[in-house]
This record gives C-alpha cells, structure tokens and sequence, in this order.
C-alpha cells in the first residue's frame, strides 16, 4: 500500500487484512474451523477425492460391462459396485461439492461476513468424512456392502442371508442417515444466512440468480430429506429389528418405501441441478458480456422448480404397480417441470445471443453442458409419457438419461464453476491450456460414454446386469471406452488444479471482469469479507455493457481489493 | 470514521459476527423440516392402516383409550404451562419462572411415565405385524422429542441461576418454548391417528 493512496481515502487504512498465514496455513484445513471459505474449500477437496473413488468404482463396472458375459467380477460384486458408485457418487462427491459451492459464494455473493452459524457449518461439514467412513467400511463388512442399488428397494434390500447385525446394508443405511443430518445442518444454515444476512440494499430482486437457486434447493433439501429419513428409519427397523413395514410377509407395503424415497429422491435431482443453473446463469453473462436475459423470470423459475419437483416423485414407479389415475397425474406434473426449466433455458439461449463469447475452460464447460441438459431435456419428456416409460423403464436407456442429467450437465456445471472460481477463492490463476484438454476430454468422453447406452436401452438392454446378450455389445465397447476417457480426463484437471493452487500466477481480485459482490473482493477474500464496509447494492446484477454501478462508492471497493 | 489499530483486526477471530435474531429463524426453519418426518410417519399410518391385509395382530381388540387421554391432557395443558413461564421471564421475576418452568418439566415427566406405563401393559410387541411397528415407531419417536425437551428444559434451569443470563434476553427458553409446543401439537395428531381412529 503506498502513502499517496492512504492519503487519497481514510478507509484505505481499514483495508481488509489477508487471512492470517495464507496461503502457507494449510493446516487450517485439517482443523474444525468455522470460516465458510476454509469450510467450502474442505468440502470441495473432499468431494473431488471421492469423485475419484466413485470413478474408479465407474471404471470397473464399465470394465465388466465391455464384454457380454461376466467375467471381470463375480456378479454379486458387480452389484456391490454399481450401488457404492451410485451412493458414492451422489452423497460423496455431488452433494457435498455442491455444499462447498454453497459455503464460498452464499456470503460472499450477499455480502455477508461468514454464515449464519459458522459452529454449525464446521460441524456439517466434519460429519461428511464420518459417514465417509462408514460408507467405505461396508466394503469390510461380513456379505459385502449393499448391493440392492442406490435407492434401496425393500424386499432386496431387507436380504440378509449372513445374518449378521452389522451388515453393508446396515451401513448404508446408516451413512445416508448421517449425511441427511448434516444436509439438514446445512440446509438450516444456508437459508437463514440468504434471509438475513444480505448486504444493504440486496432485496430479493437484486440477488444473484445463484443465490436463489441454492436457496430453492435447499428448500428442497428441508422438505424432501426428513420423508426419506422417516422412509430410512423405517427400513433400519424392518432390517434390523423385527418390524415389517415394507415386508409383504408381515402385512406390510413395499411400494410404501417407494414413496418415501422417491418423495426425496426425485427433488434431490433438482437440489443438484438446481445451483448449476444458478452456475450458467452466473457464467453465460460473463463470458458472452451481456446481462441475463429475463432475470426475474429466471430467479422466479427457481422456485417453481422447487414446487412442481415436490409433486412429481411417482413418475418412478410408472412400472411398479401405480394406479392408473395416479400415473395420469404424475405424468402431466412432470411434464409441467418442462416449463420453468424451459424458461430457463430460453433465457440462457436469449443470453447467448449476439453475445460477444468468449471461449475460456469455464464457457466450454457451461456450453456443453447446457448443450447436454437439452437433450437430457428432450429425453426427460420421453421417460414421462407412461406408455413409453413402461416400454423403456429399467432399461439401460434411463441409466443413460440419469447420467446425461446428473454428469453431462451437473457436472460440467460443477467443473465450470469450479475453473470460473478457481482464482477468487485460491488467489492463483488456473492453467487455461490444461483447462481445454481436461474439457475436451470430458466432453467426447462423456458423449461416447452415454450416448450410445440410450440406443442399448431402447433396443432392450436391462439396466444393473452384469451380463447381456451380444447384440448389445457394440453399443457397451464404445461407452466403455467413453468411461476410461473420463479416467484418463482427471489427470490434467488433478495437475491443473495442484499445480495452480500451488505454482500458478498470481489472481487479480476480477480477472473475467465480472459484475457481483465476490468480484469486489480481494482474491482471495479476507477471513470476514468485507468486514466492517459492507456495500450498499443498488442495482440489478449482470449489469454487463449497461454501465450503471452495482453497489454505492463501486471504485472505492475496486481499489482496496486491488490494494490489498 | 475511527482509525483501527491493525492489531486488534489480527486478533479478531474469523466467524465472530453478531447472531442476533438469527438463532430463532434458523430454529424455525429447524422445526418446520422436523414436522416433515412426522408427517412421513402419519402418512405411511394411514396409507398402511387403510391398505394391510391384517392391521391388528390376532388377539388384539384395539387400544385403551381412558389413560392416554389424561396423558394427552396433562401434556397439552403443560404448554400453557410453559407459556406462563416465559411470561414470569418476561416480567424478570426470576423465581417466578423457575417454579413455573418446573411445574412444566414434571408435567412433561408425568406423560413420559404414563407412556411407559401404557407401553408395559401392552399385550403386542414392536414386531407384532404393521400396527405393532407404527404403534411403537409413532410413539416412541415422539416420546423421544418429549424427552428431547425436557433436558432441554433443565438446561435453560440451570442457566437462570447464571447471574444476569437472561438480562439480555431469553432466545434459549423461547425456542425450547416453541419446541414444546411444536411437540404438543404433533401429539395431538398423533393421538387422533391412533386413538381416536381406530
């Protein structure tokens, strides 16, 4: 800081400090710290681990799958895997890098010094690698681990021929009970924080569309959890002690935990997808250099999403004994979704157009990824028409469309967001030429991956088998080979992101010249954000190319954050 | 604008932001996701008591319905009870609200007793069929927020002893208050799902 700009300001001298010790104090990240930023970095490093784990878990089921017969693995294996890839997957690397997105944008987009109970935010976070373990100690369990699949259905999942108490499904089932406390924990959190602690002049029409999908789905995440946590309880007791809820043996109604599990089950689709729209409604006017097209139509959309995805859940059990008059409805709710997604993606398209885009790593990603969502889309409506659902469901034809969804497009989003965010939160620029690789890579990975599978669905392919007929080989060789290039496609995001962090040049506090509160931080930002100069925002975001400011005094905050 | 020395800043601990008004939203929203367990409980009742091919185990004829119905009064009554009590904090009459929020807690332990009563009286066990597992599932969940609530209760007793604890406000026993009620209210719907409709 020189002596003409301190004398130029008095505020200068309250500039923000660097966090104490940063960036050499990495032990701060072994520790039960309550910062949102150290906490948000936690779950983003412990969710991209995990990603490699259900990776690999991926590869092998792929590596079965590459052959018609089963000879990579013992089928029981096979069941093993595919079900600890799926909950590994969702509750080990989506949910919890999503909650790290949650950690380091929620106060920083609304100008807010942490959350609302930063105690509460450590401990959410700590239960993450608890239930961690004692998912991953079910592979040590006595039968394996749970092999029934990631949603569990009873009377599969109440098997247990050992007879042991403490069994794989035992420990599942236990893992996804801890990992809802620690959602809830988060949930409670994040929309408190949202509700109260928005910076002046931040009214709702003001927040970043980020902000209001992460609030949506975590209003999701409040209504939806508890039922599948009541399902849950329900289950432990019918496998563990003696009750016979869902035991048609008993008296009881195995469709009943269908309910209970799709009630969640579906919604937490939208609690995923839901802050990577926040993500490309973030992006796409940055980098095509226009404001949002129909931002409070967007922002609004958010929350109709929230609504219909709560009233949709049966169109999963299409084909498993469902009235007719029940699949009628859910049908016409679920397409009704279309809309508020629909608007969405009119105003992405609207934002795009006549854009002046960009092309760097975290454009591609948002590109393909919303290029992806749109076919998943348009294969969506398909799965909700009964009659083409009873023909396709539980074929490998809704395994390509759930992975077109939650990889193609949350995925990319999370990638996106992760390279766009990259140098605000770390203070070091990514390399954009390891960024293009690691993109491309995943992009024709992923599309040879996925894409072939939907035709061996649609020409009958089950889905979890671990051997089929021959005629569907083709098909199995080129997503197989699509798979290991998702593989391959870690090692230069792995270099990319160890190497930056560690190595990389130096970020400026805007490099993308973006408009919103966190861009006005230094990078990265001090421990309390703005401390004790909170902005007063007085316009809409995304103000791209319209030059009016975001918040009051806009060129005293560029100046400390460059100061700093 | 006063200068700060930057010492001062160093010291101060990352996450320490004033709270005020926070603790009762995020409890609010806290309850509301709770009652959505409940809720899951009460509709998997009704769905299985409307569809099972046997709701009652062989031998039993249904529930009495006399004691669980004083119980079911003393617990109701008891969040007026508990009403009175932070009106007594309210007025800082310290004692007032001791005596009062005791009268509560052992309102609340008479019901737990009474419920321990009924469950060993009892002639069905927790595997007997669907009504066996709701029956205890339903009770015993909720018998666990009853018990959840008054520990809770003793904690805030303890903390009135603390001198000028509650000068600055009573954000603790307003909550536990509120959970008390939210509790009370499940019971009531508990107590028509398995009771009354029978």
């Amino acid at each position: 800081m020189t002596t003409t700009t301190s004398n130029y300001d008095p505020r200068v001298l309250k500039a923000p400090h660097p966090v104490p010790g940063a960036p050499d104090n990495w032990k701060r990240f072994f520790s039960f710290n309550t910062d949102a930023k150290v906490i948000g970095i936690q779950y983003i490093a412990t969710s991209l681990f995990f990603l490699l784990v259900g990776g690999l878990l991926a590869m092998i089921v792929r590596g079965e799958l590459i052959t018609p017969p089963a000879d990579l693995v013992d089928p029981s294996v096979y069941n093993g895997l595919y079900t600890m890839h799926g909950t590994v997957m969702l509750f080990l690397f989506l949910f919890p890098i999503l909650n790290g997105f949650n950690n380091l944008l929620i106060p920083t987009m609304i100008g807010a010094p942490d959350m609302a109970f930063p105690k509460l935010n450590a401990a959410a976070f700590w239960l993450v690698p608890v239930f961690a373990a004692v998912l991953m100690a079910s592979f040590f369990a006595p039968g394996g681990p749970a092999s029934s699949g990631w949603w569990s259905y009873p009377p599969m999942s109440l098997q247990n021929p050992l007879g042991h108490f403490i069994n794989g499904e035992f420990l599942w089932i236990l893992a996804v009970a801890l990992s809802g406390i620690s959602s809830i924990m988060g949930a409670v959190n994040f929309v408190t924080t949202i509700i109260r602690m928005r910076a002046p002049g931040m009214s709702f029409f003001k927040m970043p569309v980020f902000v209001w999908t992460a609030w949506a789905a975590q209003t999701i995440q409040l209504v939806g959890l508890p039922a599948l946590t009541g399902g849950a309880v329900m289950l432990l007791f019918d496998l563990s002690f003696g009750t016979s809820f869902f035991r048609p043996e008993g008296g009881g109604d195995p469709v009943l935990f269908q309910h209970f599990f799709w009630f969640y089950s579906h919604p937490a689709v939208y609690v995923l997808v839901l802050p990577v729209f926040g993500i490309f409604s973030e992006l796409f006017p940055v980098y095509a250099r226009k404001p949002l097209f129909g931002y409070r139509f967007v922002a609004i959309a958010s929350f109709g999403i929230t609504f219909l995805s709560l009233i949709v859940w049966a169109h999963h059990m299409f084909y498993t004994g469902t009235p007719n008059w029940m699949r009628h409805i859910f049908m016409f709710t679920t397409m009704l979704i279309a809309v508020p997604t629909g608007v969405k993606v009119f105003a992405w398209l609207g934002t795009l157009w006549q854009g002046n885009l960009r092309l760097n790593t975290p454009m591609l990603f948002c590109l393909a990824g919303l290029f992806n969502f749109i076919f998943a889309g348009i294969t969506g409506v398909m799965l909700a028409t009964v009659p083409i659902d009873i023909h396709v469901g539980n074929t490998a034809f809704v395994v390509a469309h759930f992975h077109y969804v939650i990889f193609n497009t949350i995925g990319f989003g999370v990638f996106a967001g992760i390279y766009h965010w990259f140098p605000k939160f770390t203070g070091r620029m990514y390399y954009e030429g390891l960024g293009k690789v690691h993109f491309a890579l995943t992009f024709i990975g992923a599309t040879l991956n996925w894409l072939p599978i939907h035709w061996a669905g649609l020409l009958g392919m089950p889905r979890r088998v671990a051997s089929y007929d021959p005629e569907f080989a083709i098909w199995n060789v080129l997503g197989s080979i699509g798979a290991f290039m998702l593989g391959v496609a870690s090692i230069p995001f792995i270099l990319n992101m160890v190497s930056s962090w560690a190595r990389g040049p130096k970020a400026p506090p805007n490099p993308w010249r973006a408009i919103g509160l966190e861009w006005l931080l230094p990078s990265p930002p001090p421990a309390e954000n703005f401390e004790d100069d909170i902005p007063t925002v007085i316009s809409e975001p995304y103000g791209y190319g319209l030059g009016n400011r975001l918040v009051e005094d806009e060129e005293f905050y560029v100046r400390r954050s460059q100061e700093a | 604008m006063t200068s700060v020395n930057p010492d001062v800043q160093l010291n101060h601990t990352p996450g320490h932001v004033k709270h005020d008004g926070h603790n009762m939203t995020g409890f609010v929203i806290f309850l509301c996701s709770e009652s959505v367990i409940f809720l899951a409980f009460f509709a998997g009742y009704a769905v299985l008591k409307l569809t099972a091919p046997q709701w009652l185990p062989d031998g039993v004829e249904g529930l009495e319905v006399r004691m669980p119905l004083i119980n079911s009064i003393v617990l109701v009554s008891s969040s007026f009870v508990a009403y009175a009590a932070e009106r007594y904090l309210h007025q800082r009459n310290l004692w007032g609200f001791r005596a009062v929020w005791l009268l509560t807690m052992v309102m609340g332990t008479y019901f737990v007793y009474g419920q321990y009563m009924e469950w060993s009286e009892l002639t069905f066990s927790l595997s007997s069929g669907v009504f066996g597992g709701m029956f205890y599932l339903l009770t015993g969940f909720h018998g666990l927020h009853v018990i959840t609530g008054i520990l809770l209760m003793a904690l805030m007793l303890a903390r009135s002893f603390r001198p000028g604890n509650y000068d600055k406000g009573e954000m603790g026993v307003a909550s536990v208050s509120l959970f008390w009620h939210f509790v009370d209210v499940i019971w009531i719907i508990l107590f028509l799902l398995i009771y009354v409709w029978q």
